[in-house]
């Protein structure tokens, strides 16, 4: 009996690597690059080194829809919070309606796009937000009441600072761009974010 | 059973197509409500309201006459050899356009390679007709408010010959099984500055950017649905567009650079795209918001 257990295990475990090992034929990770590398021109401001992954999108494709080891995750994690730039100032909240307009904005960082376009945080794209505008997508979760939930405290404004600014250091390879570390939103407009989120005056938290 | 010819559907078209102002207003109306809906009711009402939308602009879609086009061109002597592409072999042998598409993109022995729709059809303009493939190839797209190209033309009229059929995209040879994994790596390739890949958007049941839904295309279901119809006669853009064009167009907003036009990535991913949606029914060509 022990014995049988003891194969189906074995089994088992076969089985499971197997799953997980690629296979020797398929397409190395080098040989997709290079291919991507050919397939695409570039324009504007898209240059073909975005093609380049970096660590983080390189596991983070390996791993889509598989579960990934703990380890793996938690590396990714603290290299993504040692990315984090505080302001220097040590304020962080600006103006409300301005971040307003700049998560209203999906313009930015497109082929298409006119040089020198200011690129928008697109944040209704994936969630709700003020309670006003009713074309959000579902993607990430509601931040409606985001500050009226949680307060101001020091802590909640670190936490949501580095969660804009490199939303991998708490949930490893989530869908959200890196609006800091990824030089998509300026620190100033960054802040003006933090306040539709967290200023108690800001519609999204009457 | 069809009831009228493919020839009369058109031509029915083209009385509708005065009709077009009137459907452009109709879609805005419709998108105002469901964007009102969506906040005061349960989703799946909006979700039903969003249907009774598709279900309307069914109803006269200009896709039929670029596909009208696309037949007379398809047909006419042109090009340095004086020869209509009507020997062209899209893959089920030469002069095959019924449901030829459905089972696509394939290896082709002449060529020694994996091939789209759009591939082909530009390896026929090359060798049959005589055609300069760079001259071809150099604006496949159409502009705002400008008509087809011949490209979107001849890509109507062979794609309408597969509605109705089964998607059955081929797994049999060695190059098209390596089409497929190297389709799905691309599916799964976070890149740019984004870190976007296919899979951020297109990986999860019931998603949607602000208010477009997100067909989940590591389901079958969905996958059916979303590859059967494109390419698609698209109303907000007065034209008609490829699937080389949708490709093209998600890889911009992922903030890729610029897809080159029949690059091998997008012929990878098309075979990726149309291996896991066999079995679904095209209804090319469709049209949509």
């Amino acid at each position: 009996m022990r014995n049988m257990k003891r194969f189906l295990l074995a089994a088992a475990s076969a089985v499971l690597l197997s799953a997980c090992a690629i296979s020797p034929d398929g397409p190395s990770n080098e040989s997709i690059t290079k291919l991507m590398k050919q397939s695409f021109a570039e324009r504007g401001v898209a240059k073909l080194d975005r093609l380049d992954q970096s660590e983080l999108q390189r596991v983070c494709s390996e791993y889509t829809g598989k579960e990934m080891p703990k380890a793996v995750k938690e590396k990714l994690e603290q290299a993504a919070l040692a990315s984090v730039r505080y302001p220097a100032d040590g304020k962080y909240l600006g103006d409300f309606s301005r971040g307003e307009r700049i998560a209203q904005s999906g313009v930015g960082m497109q082929f298409s796009d006119a040089p020198g376009t200011v690129a928008g945080g697109n944040c209704y794209a994936c969630h709700q937000i003020s309670k006003q505008e009713l074309a959000y997508g579902n993607i990430g979760p509601s931040l409606y009441n985001y500050g009226k939930l949680r307060g101001d405290s020091e802590a909640i404004l670190k936490y949501t600072w580095a969660r804009l600014y490199n939303a991998h250091a708490f949930n490893a390879c989530n869908s959200m761009p890196r609006f800091g570390a990824a030089g998509i939103l300026t620190e100033a407009q960054m802040k003006d974010v933090m306040a539709l989120l967290l200023d108690p005056k800001s519609p999204v938290n009457q | 059973m069809r009831t009228m010819t493919t020839r009369d559907r058109r031509q029915a078209s083209a009385l509708r197509l005065s009709a077009k102002a009137g459907l452009k207003a109709l879609l805005i109306a419709i998108g105002l409500s469901a964007s009102a809906l969506a906040g005061a009711q349960p989703k799946d009402a909006t979700e039903a309201e969003i249907e009774k939308y598709r279900q309307m602009l069914q109803d006269g879609n200009p896709a039929e006459l670029v596909s009208l086009k696309g037949e007379g061109l398809w047909k006419k002597k042109q090009g340095p050899k004086q020869a209509s592409l009507e020997s062209c072999d899209l893959g089920l042998g030469p002069g095959v356009v019924k449901g030829a598409n459905a089972q696509l993109p394939r290896y082709f022995a002449d060529s020694d390679a994996v091939m789209d729709l759009e591939t082909r059809i530009v390896h026929c303009m090359v060798t049959i007709q005589g055609l300069d493939r760079t001259k071809i190839t150099a604006r496949p797209y159409s502009g705002a408010g400008q008509s087809a190209t011949d490209m979107e033309a001849l890509v109507a009229y062979v794609v309408e010959e597969s509605r109705g059929m089964k998607i059955n995209v081929p797994q049999q040879h060695q190059k098209e099984k390596e089409a497929f994994a190297r389709g799905e790596k691309i599916f799964y390739f976070r890149g740019g500055p984004y870190d976007f890949s296919c899979a951020s958007c297109h990986a999860v049941d019931n998603q949607r950017i602000r208010l477009q839904g997100l067909p989940n295309l590591t389901k079958t279901e969905p996958a059916q649905k979303a590859f059967a119809s494109w390419p698609a006669y698209r109303v907000s853009q007065g034209a008609l567009r490829t699937m080389q064009w949708r490709i093209y167009d998600c890889f911009r907003q992922q903030r890729f650079p610029e897809l080159k036009y029949l690059s091998p990535a997008s012929v990878d991913l098309i075979a990726f795209l149309g291996v896991r949606a066999n079995g679904g029914v095209m209804e090319t060509p469709a049209i949509k918001r």
